[in-house]
């Protein structure tokens, strides 16, 4: 294990399982909270849309896909709060025209894509340095925005209704929210890409979630589960050479079901 | 702020509809400092949108609605609000003292933290309700009537000048149930509170003034002379209703 990252391909993978963690951590815990799951799969894929542009004007597709996974975000938001269109059909149609988008981009574009396959399923093993410096640039403002709003956060979270009386702009923060999910699939396309996003967004908070039953302590343990099941992964695929992405979505569902049938069985043990 | 018109509350002929269905007709109802005011009414039948109207959440469709003289968009920040607690997820991970402590939201700037005179508040209520042992205890572990307490206590962590309370008989524990009664009846020295409930021989003691509503407003009053009307609105049986009077008189 220590001898594969003697190459700097390994030593990057490593930081990018890291950061990567950071952002499902702390985001994928209030997505399982707020139930914001389908929403964060409707803002990836509309982030697709990003990717393709990315190869038709010739730009790094990560950069391109951030206006478009906040473009999302954002009018997901606002669709469902101020017209008469479910949330629901709103993150159904943007999920799609972003694909859509994509597709067509990449179709324009000349030549053909290369790695197009790990936009859509990750690689980890090929993470540039430059993708790892804005990872880490966005992992600090989504921990710095949610240590600043972390109150407020849980507040409109639990209990919408109370925090509007209470004078909290509960909708500019329920938009920043959703800005964050945006943000943070930023930081995971390169990982276990567009298709797979949501394994991390969801599977680390869930299982420490069987755990854990406070806010801050849920994202410190799902950060900490995260980064053990990715690297884990990630050692993984390396050493059977078999995709990365696949292999630590695959690993998370694994450790989850896992952990389901652990905590059946501590509650069957402890009721005899 | 309140000088100039004693009045608390004023919703003066309101008419209110979710979509096409009407929910109010000409509902006026007023509550003066330090009114202890049941809203009584069947299911469906408006009281908790009169909360909602007080607390600006809702538009009235016709009619005005004032609270401390002000739209109460701009007087909500002094109204503690206890809402029905069945629609509450409460697999949501947050702490007895957490809940509390949303009743100081928007004491100061957003992004702040509490300041130690927030947590004193929130400790105090949190006593007050009985509950120091769960402070760091997730809410979604209490029972119910101890999770009604941990509200009760938010809402009054946000130092009122009006208390509006939904339904908040249906899971107070038998237990605390006195306690509580005599909570309230304590508070009403210094603030006015509207208490919802579909059950008014439980709280019939306490409350000095009725607001019956069904969709319209059957009667705004004085409790003594409310009886009467409301045994006729529920068709309900009278004996339930008739000793309470009585019982008022004792218990004074």
């Amino acid at each position: 294990m220590i001898d594969a990252l003697q190459y700097e391909f390994m030593r990057n993978a490593l930081l990018a399982a890291i950061l990567v963690s950071i952002a499902c951590g702390i985001v994928g815990t209030l997505v399982i909270v707020r139930r914001l799951v389908f929403i964060s799969g409707g803002i990836a894929h509309a982030a697709f849309g990003g990717i393709g542009l990315g190869y038709l004007i010739g730009v790094n597709p990560v950069i391109t896909a951030m206006p478009f996974s906040i473009a999302a975000a954002l009018l997901i938001g606002v669709i469902s709060r101020k017209t008469r269109i479910s949330e629901d059909a709103a993150i159904g149609i943007l999920w799609a025209l972003g694909m859509a988008l994509g597709i067509l981009f990449i179709g324009i574009a000349p030549g053909y894509a290369p790695d197009l396959f790990s936009y859509l399923f990750g690689s980890i093993l090929t993470v540039p340095f430059s993708d790892i410096a804005l990872m880490l640039a966005l992992d600090l403002i989504i921990i710095s925005v949610v240590m600043l709003l972390f109150k407020e956060f849980q507040a409109i979270s639990f209990d919408e209704e109370f925090s509007e009386i209470r004078g909290i702009p509960v909708r500019s923060l329920y938009l920043l929210l959703l800005c964050m999910i945006g943000l943070s699939i930023i930081i995971l396309i390169r990982v276990v890409g567009i298709v797979l996003v949501i394994a991390l967004l969801t599977i680390p908070s869930t299982i420490a979630r069987q755990f854990v039953n406070r806010l801050k302590p849920l994202m410190l343990s799902s950060i900490i589960c995260a980064v053990i099941l990715t690297v884990a992964g990630l050692f993984l695929s390396y050493h059977l050479n078999l995709p990365s992405g696949a292999l630590i979505v695959l690993l998370l569902g694994a450790v989850f079901f896992l952990t389901f049938l652990l905590k059946k069985l501590i509650i069957v043990k402890t009721k005899f | 702020m309140r000088s100039a018109n004693p009045t608390i509350v004023a919703l003066s002929h309101v008419y209110f509809s979710y979509g096409r269905a009407p929910v109010l007709e000409d509902v006026s109802i007023t509550v003066e400092p330090r009114d202890f005011l049941s809203i009584i009414g069947p299911n469906g039948g408006g009281k908790t949108t009169i909360l909602k109207l007080i607390l600006g959440l809702l538009k009235p469709d016709q009619g005005e609605v004032s609270v401390f003289g002000k739209n109460p968009r701009h007087a909500r920040k002094i109204v503690g609000y206890l809402p029905q607690l069945f629609s509450f997820d409460f697999t949501f991970p947050i702490t007895v003292m957490e809940v509390i402590l949303m009743g100081r939201l928007g004491k100061r700037r957003i992004g702040n933290n509490f300041d130690p005179r927030d947590i004193e508040i929130a400790r105090y209520w949190l006593e007050r309700v009985g509950l120091d042992a769960y402070h760091d205890q997730p809410v979604g572990e209490l029972s119910g009537g101890q999770r009604q307490r941990v509200f009760i206590a938010r809402a009054l962590a946000t130092e009122p000048g009006l208390l509006l309370l939904d339904e908040p008989v249906a899971s107070v524990d038998a237990t605390w149930q006195q306690n509580f009664f005599d909570l309230l009846h304590e508070l009403n020295r210094e603030l006015a509170i509207v208490m919802v409930t579909h059950d008014i021989s439980a709280v019939a003691n306490y409350i000095d003034k009725i607001a019956c509503v069904n969709k319209r407003l059957y009667y705004h009053g004085s409790k003594k002379e409310g009886m009467a009307k409301i045994a006729e609105m529920y068709e309900c049986p009278v004996q339930l209703l008739a000793h309470e009077p009585m019982k008022h008189l004792d218990h004074d």
